[in-house]
């Protein structure tokens, strides 16, 4: 910077600046107050939480939810937005560190990598809780618990259903399956539960499974030559609700009717997932609940009061039929 | 026999050769896997296969891969592309979903005018840092690649907006002449710029300025005015882009739409032949280069290939095509071929080129 400064008008170097503080205003809108430093003396508990980011409705929800908890609770929440970047994530942890906060909750974008910047956060002594998506570390002793859904149960569920669904089958009944990001936790735990639960028959077999990056762009893009690569798909399972938005599309622009032509399957329940599957142009979801705030925050009392806490506590979820949905869709939040 | 194997020679020598060659075995190789691969029908009145899809998504790249060439033919890079997509879509969505018909087409146009100026606004930010201000271009545009993608989330609430109007749907998805309407925008796009390039002096003063940005300005061409002319274009590319995506799914993702296009789009454009240099672009080898980009990725699920080893797969075929399209490895290959010595001057290279 100073070498800048000499060598050119000042404006320059105020332009860089102006675009840097751009930079650090918009990208991390989600930072709030940082320096202060720990609140412990007043009593009152300081959680520091890192967000995966912004990706989806679920996850905007998510975020909802845990900021109105939050102030619900009386708890004082540090919040970043790490914007799909592990080392963002990493870095905001570090800073809790510093800040001294009382708890720290994250969700991880990836599954790996978490050792180091999880033992610094143990040697301060921070209790540390995974919401939502947890991580691959062999010490567990390295976070106090891991609240968020049960992905396999998910995939499970949903595969559950269809077996109930064609156990009259008596031909062969093809899947084809839109994945998340691959190696994701969810994508690959859906993906796990969903084969364990159709191998009850073996009609049921998966002709086709492509990751669709858990967007509505990326659902349809695959969507669209899976149907042309297989004439005869008579079940889509998408990994959650989006993807399946997506294909929705591609499956009318090739003449078929979605809901009836071809059986689908999703994870979530969002708001224009639950409009599809009440519409029919889904047939089934199994609920991904994104409200666990509330539970969080109680976790976050228990675990700063120094309080035992179970390794693994699941969100409450169940699952959704066309008929459910049109009787849940007034009420839905998110 | 000399004359058919200099027309030969002609023929590998063109630089379009190479590139053409790639997307051709491509979908030779996927029309062996499944027959049906380039089989085209009649659905609805639309054609309906592979290669329209294959031309109906690419549309979105080439769009953005036209702007980029301009921009890396001044010896420039522009990696806010793909955040500047999302912001044009999520204004469009978010403006279109605020109103009461979503379906008339004077608010369609006023939220395609509202995002087209916002993004030429984002677009001569750009051109400012790196023309006036003298930022090197891969920083200056580093920032509203980062910050554009928060502010699109900004725009949306974080939320995927969904619409419901047909007018805008059909940027994405419309028909003209059984043709995705994306097909002809994205042509359209390119005959314009190309027009304005290469039927005016405007694309050998790009070229110069890209070639010696100082003796071009010493030469009487205002090069500063032209790296800030490219950079706005580029951002208007980027925009009409955003609406392709975004009307694809008729949602505006301001967390997914164009994410990494900057990447491909520059990809495209090495794969076409442009030298990251600067100095000099083909258009067309841009195009053929996107194509070959989305049938990479059309492939990848046609074939069902496992996504574990898709991009593998992906890295294979685009390191081959960048290897066959360097001229310098070419040479050395086929040198080794014909088992010649290597030439121990620059004066011997000419000889080389001679057919044995």
């Amino acid at each position: 910077m100073g070498k800048m400064r000499t060598q050119s008008a000042p404006w320059r170097a105020a332009a860089v600046l102006a675009s840097v503080l751009l930079v650090g205003g918009v990208a991390a809108c989600g930072n709030s107050d940082t320096g202060g430093g720990g609140t412990k003396d007043d009593g009152k508990i300081t959680m520091g939480f890192s967000q995966v980011g912004a990706e989806s409705g679920w996850r905007t929800a998510n975020t909802t939810s845990i900021k109105e908890a939050a102030a619900e609770a009386g708890i004082e929440l540090k919040f970043d937005d790490a914007q799909q970047k592990q080392e963002n994530q990493i870095k905001a942890i570090r800073n809790y560190i510093q800040q001294k906060v009382d708890v720290i909750a994250f969700s991880p974008v990836v599954e790996s990598g978490w050792d180091t910047v999880l033992k610094e956060a143990k040697d301060a002594d921070i209790p540390v809780i995974l919401t939502d998506r947890s991580v691959d570390s062999a010490d567990k002793s390295l976070y106090k618990t891991f609240l968020g859904s049960d992905f396999v149960k998910e995939g499970k569920l949903a595969g559950e259903w269809l077996v109930e669904q064609k156990k009259t089958a008596s031909g062969p009944v093809n899947i084809v399956e839109l994945q998340g990001n691959t190696g994701a936790a969810p994508a690959n735990d859906r993906k796990k539960g969903f084969g364990e639960a159709i191998a009850a028959n073996p009609n049921l077999k998966i002709i086709a499974s492509q990751p669709g990056d858990f967007t509505r762009a990326g659902g349809k893009q695959v969507m669209e030559q899976f149907l042309k690569a297989n004439p005869k798909i008579d079940v889509l399972f998408a990994h959650n609700d989006d993807m399946g938005l997506g294909a929705l599309e591609a499956i009318t622009a090739a003449g078929k009717v979605p809901g009836k032509d071809i059986t689908i399957i999703t994870v979530d329940a969002v708001k224009d997932g639950m409009q599809a599957l009440a519409d029919g142009k889904f047939n089934f979801i199994a609920e991904c609940s994104p409200l666990l705030g509330p539970q969080l925050m109680d976790l976050a009392k228990k675990v700063h009061a120094g309080e035992e806490v179970p390794p693994r506590i699941e969100t409450e979820e169940t699952t959704f039929t066309t008929e459910q949905a049109k009787e849940a869709l007034p009420n839905r939040k998110y | 026999m000399n004359d058919t194997m200099s027309r030969y020679r002609t023929m590998i020598g063109h630089r379009l050769f190479w590139p053409a060659a790639v997307l051709f075995v491509m979908l030779a190789a996927n029309t062996i896997y499944r027959p049906g691969f380039l089989s085209i029908e009649l659905k609805d009145g639309h054609l309906y296969g592979t290669p329209i899809d294959i031309l109906r998504l690419s549309a979105p790249l080439i769009l953005v891969a036209l702007g980029m060439t301009l921009v890396i033919s001044t010896g420039g890079i522009d990696l806010s592309v793909g955040s500047l997509c999302a912001i044009s879509g999520a204004i469009a969505c978010m403006y279109i979903s605020k109103q009461p018909d979503q379906n008339s087409l004077g608010v369609v146009m006023t939220a395609l005018a509202m995002a087209l100026g916002v993004s030429l606004v984002l677009g001569a930010w750009n051109g400012v840092l790196v023309a006036v201000i003298g930022i090197q271009p891969i920083i200056a545009t580093l920032i509203l690649m980062v910050a554009g993608r928060g502010l699109a989330q900004l725009i949306t609430e974080g939320q995927i907006i969904t619409i419901n109007s047909e007018p805008y749907r059909a940027i994405g998805l419309g028909h003209a002449l059984t043709l995705p309407l994306a097909i002809f925008i994205a042509l359209a796009a390119a005959l314009l710029v190309a027009a304005f390039t290469r039927r005016t002096a405007l694309g050998m003063i790009i070229e110069s300025v890209g070639g010696n940005a100082m003796a071009s300005r010493l030469a009487g061409i205002r090069s500063g005015r032209v790296i800030f002319l490219v950079y706005v274009i580029s951002a208007a590319c980027a925009a009409v882009a955003g609406f392709m995506m975004t009307a694809n799914v008729s949602s505006a993702d301001g967390n997914a739409a164009g994410l990494w296009v900057e990447l491909d789009a520059i990809l495209a454009v090495v794969i076409g032949g442009t030298s990251l240099a600067g100095g000099r672009f083909f258009l067309s080898g841009t195009i053929i280069g996107a194509l070959i980009i989305q049938t990479l990725t059309t492939t990848v699920y046609a074939m069902d290939i496992s996504p574990q080893t898709s991009l593998l797969f992906k890295a294979v075929v685009v390191i081959a095509v960048c290897l066959i399209q360097a001229p310098a490895f070419r040479a050395r290959f086929s040198r080794r071929r014909r088992n010649v010595p290597p030439p121990a001057t620059i004066a011997d290279k000419p000889k080389e080129q001679v057919p044995a």
